[in-house]
């Protein structure tokens, strides 16, 4: 039980990290920062499911990191360098709205987060509960960022970055969704980066540029 | 009985499938599947006509089709029986007038056209059929989707498209309003079929309810006022055996639901009803007498006037109603007979007068009755045929149209003491509005044949329009003999009614005798075609033979008296517009005119007037400006912003969170 008195105390570290680089991530101007910032996301993502497979003994979390170490710190990165590469768009920053108030907004959705997590995580048995608010933060930081850029590459990592809190809310509430489950989003998520890939080409190659504010033209009247 | 009927719907659609893949050769379809299908329309006339007369019992059956734990249920009763009859006997005569109409042409192929036109017979067949509400809805809706096709078969033109989608809507409309009807019919039991409907016993508000919602549905399929605008766009733009079966017998359908809901489902319980009916169906007969009078074009003419008959059917339903619920059965037996057999007249009359228009249009190409006149001797047969037609409809003896008429004028006149003051003022002055609306009726279809087929051709172009060829005429001639035979021997269409009546009402009207029908006592009033028609064939005989032995007995050809004028042009005879003027100015009140008056000085005059409906104004206008309105509200949510769209989804997301959590 001693390794346990640890167990809770780095849980909780690492989740606070998480929650870091989300906020990171709202303020990042460069798009090939925000891919860099997503790896690290996803190494935080490894280690705490090491951490949880460890302290429960289940061995199929251990799968499960490793998946997350080979998509989310290895292999989707890989991808999105590249894509970037090849679209050029190694230099590409945008114009975020008003960062400060970006942030405040960030932070009434933490505490939001942590306000809705409370009755759950009374509920829930497991030693990760504490954790549930943060990866509702999570998610709802992903998708404030989606929110508030223009440009299609970031909109991809706001949602990989979504799915990195959704991963994490299963880990710290349950202990992971069955293998099956997490095999098939796992897929989805490679798909989907691959279409979307090829859609980032399209739409550069129709309005020469990435950003999505373009698309209004398509709205007919 | 009711496997053979279901054997002969699945034949309709069989003919209309094997005709698909012909493409643009029209022989296939018009020289053999069109013959084929009039031959099982008699068929299936004749089945149900015996059906009805040896007075058998309902026949039920349930078929392994539709959704799981809901199989579909079939009914043959006599109501249903006479409808189907009614269906056989008239598509008959259209479905043969098509096989030498339809050919291949600017607008949808023929193979095509045929496979809608199956389908359309067949779920005209398959509404009247049906026993539960489900196979009821799927029909009614295969059936509107069916004639949309149809009506927009030149679907280049854009004046169609308008009129197929106002139709499409209106048909939308009302079927939502059945639907909700049946939804309340079924009375909690949560059991969709009739026989469940029948034994629910709902509150008097319950059954209002969905009294009034059946009859705002039916009334937008038949066409009551207001729910009528659709009639006279739709019935121009389709093709004319099209507009036939759509006026002939769609508008039938609804009157058979009608019908139904409220005879069979609803067992007519209060007298409010049939007072509500009555006057939407007289005012609809009148307004639809109005109207045709001053149309320029044909088949929009026709198209009031099929307003005009159905508000007469929907009169005699409604008077109907009231005596039933007055418990005075062998009035209400004889109203609702009267509305039976104008139902079958109708459907003879109406689809006659529309597939002449079908080859004056062949012949002519012109709608407008502007540019016809003088067909009478290019189209002798087509002339003929129409002026069956036009007495039938205008209700002069013998034939079928004064029958029905003349039925409900005598229930109308021989109404006893009402119990209810305020029906008992009604029934005088629907019997004075009936009787307007048939003299009006006449006024109008004088004006039809007088225009199309009397005096000069208003055209050169006139001189060269050929008569119908023998398949049209085939058709015509069949339609035409059912409006003279049931005019001399009225007994074909009162014995079915009878029927009928005797199942719903318990009580039917005196059918016993061959030759005359004298519905409540010989005393007070019969009528006998046969005698009649004996009367005037012996007093024009005898007046033939005065003249031919007696006075000089030559015949001469000579122009007429030209009222001694220099020289008579086409230019000089009353126009279309020039015969409605009377009655443009006695209803003026009804109308929403527009007029451009040319002045004197002007060498190249021309008249124009654009008559509108003041219930488009009314009522549809404001509705269509508010819904866009709403729409425009809706739309501007959509602004094509990414993140707009994201924050819609995110504050979604919050706002269930907060509400589940």
């Amino acid at each position: 039980m001693t390794a346990h008195a640890y167990t809770v105390p780095i849980l909780n570290l690492l989740a606070a990290c998480l929650l870091l680089i989300s906020f990171a991530m709202l303020s990042r101007r460069r798009t090939q920062r925000l891919v860099t910032l997503f790896a690290w996301q996803g190494t935080i993502l490894f280690l705490s499911t090491c951490l949880v497979a460890y302290s429960s003994g289940l061995r199929e979390i251990y799968y499960s990191a490793a998946l997350t170490l080979l998509l989310k710190v290895i292999g989707l990165p890989l991808i999105l360098h590249r894509l970037i590469y090849r679209l050029g768009a190694q230099w590409d920053s945008e114009t975020v709205v008003n960062i400060p108030l970006t942030m405040l907004v960030g932070l009434v959705l933490v505490i939001f987060a942590f306000g809705l997590a409370q009755p759950i995580s009374m509920m829930a048995t497991t030693i990760t509960r504490n954790t549930l608010g943060i990866a509702l933060a999570v998610i709802l930081l992903s998708f404030l960022m989606m929110i508030t850029r223009r440009k299609a590459v970031t909109q991809v990592i706001g949602f990989l970055a979504m799915e990195n809190g959704l991963f994490f809310a299963a880990t710290s509430a349950t202990y992971g969704m069955p293998m099956v489950v997490e095999l098939g989003i796992a897929l989805d998520l490679l798909v989907g980066v691959f279409i979307l890939g090829l859609f980032f080409f399209q739409i550069r190659e129709q309005f020469e540029s990435l950003d999505l504010s373009n698309l209004e033209s398509l709205k007919e009247d | 009985m009711l496997q053979s009927l279901l054997l002969l719907v699945g034949l309709w659609v069989f003919f209309g499938i094997v005709g698909l893949p012909t493409r643009r050769d029209s022989r296939l379809v018009a020289r053999v599947l069109f013959p084929l299908g009039a031959l099982v329309s008699l068929i299936f006339a004749v089945l149900a006509g015996s059906f009805l007369i040896s007075g058998q019992a309902p026949q039920g059956m349930i078929l392994p089709l539709g959704l799981p734990d809901l199989p579909f249920h079939l009914r043959l009763d006599a109501l249903s029986a006479f409808f189907l009859l009614v269906l056989g006997l008239v598509s008959a005569g259209i479905s043969i007038f098509s096989a030498g109409y339809f050919r291949a042409g600017k607008g949808t192929a023929p193979g095509l056209m045929g496979l809608q036109y199956h389908v359309f017979l067949a779920s005209m067949a398959i509404v009247i059929l049906a026993d539960d509400a489900y196979l009821f809805m799927v029909a009614w809706e295969t059936m509107a989707l069916s004639s949309y096709f149809l009506v927009t078969s030149e679907h280049r033109i854009p004046e169609i498209r308008r009129a197929g989608f106002l139709y499409l809507l209106m048909a939308h409309v009302g079927a939502i309003c059945i639907l909700l009807s049946f939804g309340v019919l079924q009375g909690g039991s949560w059991q969709f079929t009739f026989g469940a409907m029948r034994g629910a016993s709902l509150t008097p508000f319950w059954a209002t309810t969905a009294f009034v919602l059946a009859l705002l549905g039916f009334g937008a399929k038949a066409g009551l006022v207001p729910l009528h605008v659709w009639l006279p766009e739709a019935h121009p733009a389709a093709p004319s055996p099209v507009s036939a079966m759509m006026s002939g017998l769609m508008l039938k359908t609804a009157v058979y639901g009608m019908l139904r809901v409220s005879f069979d489902l609803l067992h007519v319980r209060f007298w409010q009803w049939g007072v509500l009916v009555l006057a939407l169906g007289l005012f609809s007969a009148l307004y639809g007498a109005i109207f045709a009078a001053v149309q320029a074009d044909m088949k929009r003419l026709l198209a009031f006037s099929s307003i005009e008959n159905i508000g007469i059917i929907f009169t005699g339903i409604g008077l109907s109603i009231v005596f039933e619920t007055c418990n005075m059965h062998l009035f209400a037996a004889l109203a609702l007979s009267a509305a039976l057999i104008h139902s079958l007249n109708h459907a003879l009359f109406k689809s006659l007068l529309f597939l002449t228009t079908g080859s004056v249009l062949h012949a002519t190409s012109h709608r407008s009755l502007g540019k016809l006149g003088g067909l009478i001797r290019r189209m002798p047969w087509v002339a003929s045929f129409a002026l069956v037609g036009t007495l039938a409809i205008a209700g002069l003896p013998p034939l079928n149209g004064f029958v029905s008429e003349w039925l409900l004028l005598q229930s109308f006149l021989f109404t006893p003491e009402i119990p209810h003051a305020f029906a008992n003022m009604f029934i005088p002055l629907g019997a004075a509005v009936l009787a307007l609306t048939a003299a009006l009726a006449a006024y109008v279809m004088m004006k039809f044949y007088g225009i199309v087929f009397l005096g000069q051709p208003r055209e050169d172009s006139l001189a060269e329009a050929h008569d119908a060829n023998w398949l049209e005429r085939l058709g015509l001639a069949w339609l035409a003999l059912g409006c003279i035979l049931i005019g001399v021997a009225p007994q074909i269409a009162l014995r079915p009614a009878a029927s009928v009546t005797d199942k719903l009402l318990g009580h039917s009207v005196n059918t016993s005798s061959i030759w005359r029908i004298a519905p409540i006592s010989p005393q007070q009033a019969s009528y006998s075609g046969m005698v009649l028609l004996a009367g005037i064939v012996g007093v024009v005989g005898i007046a033939f033979l005065l003249v031919r032995l007696i006075a000089h007995g030559r015949m001469r050809r000579v122009p007429p008296w030209d009222c001694g004028y220099q020289w008579q042009t086409s230019r000089m005879q009353d126009t279309a517009e020039g015969f409605g003027q009377p009655i443009r100015h006695i209803f003026a009140t009804f109308f929403h005119m527009e007029r451009d008056l040319p002045s004197p000085s002007d060498t190249s005059p021309q008249y124009r007037i654009y008559i509108e409906d003041r219930v488009w104004r009314a009522i549809y206008l404001p509705i269509a400006r508010t819904t866009q309105k709403v729409a425009d509200l809706v739309g501007g949510l959509q602004g094509g912003r990414l993140s707009i769209y994201l924050l819609y989804s995110f504050f979604t997301l919050i706002v269930l969170l907060v509400f589940v959590l």
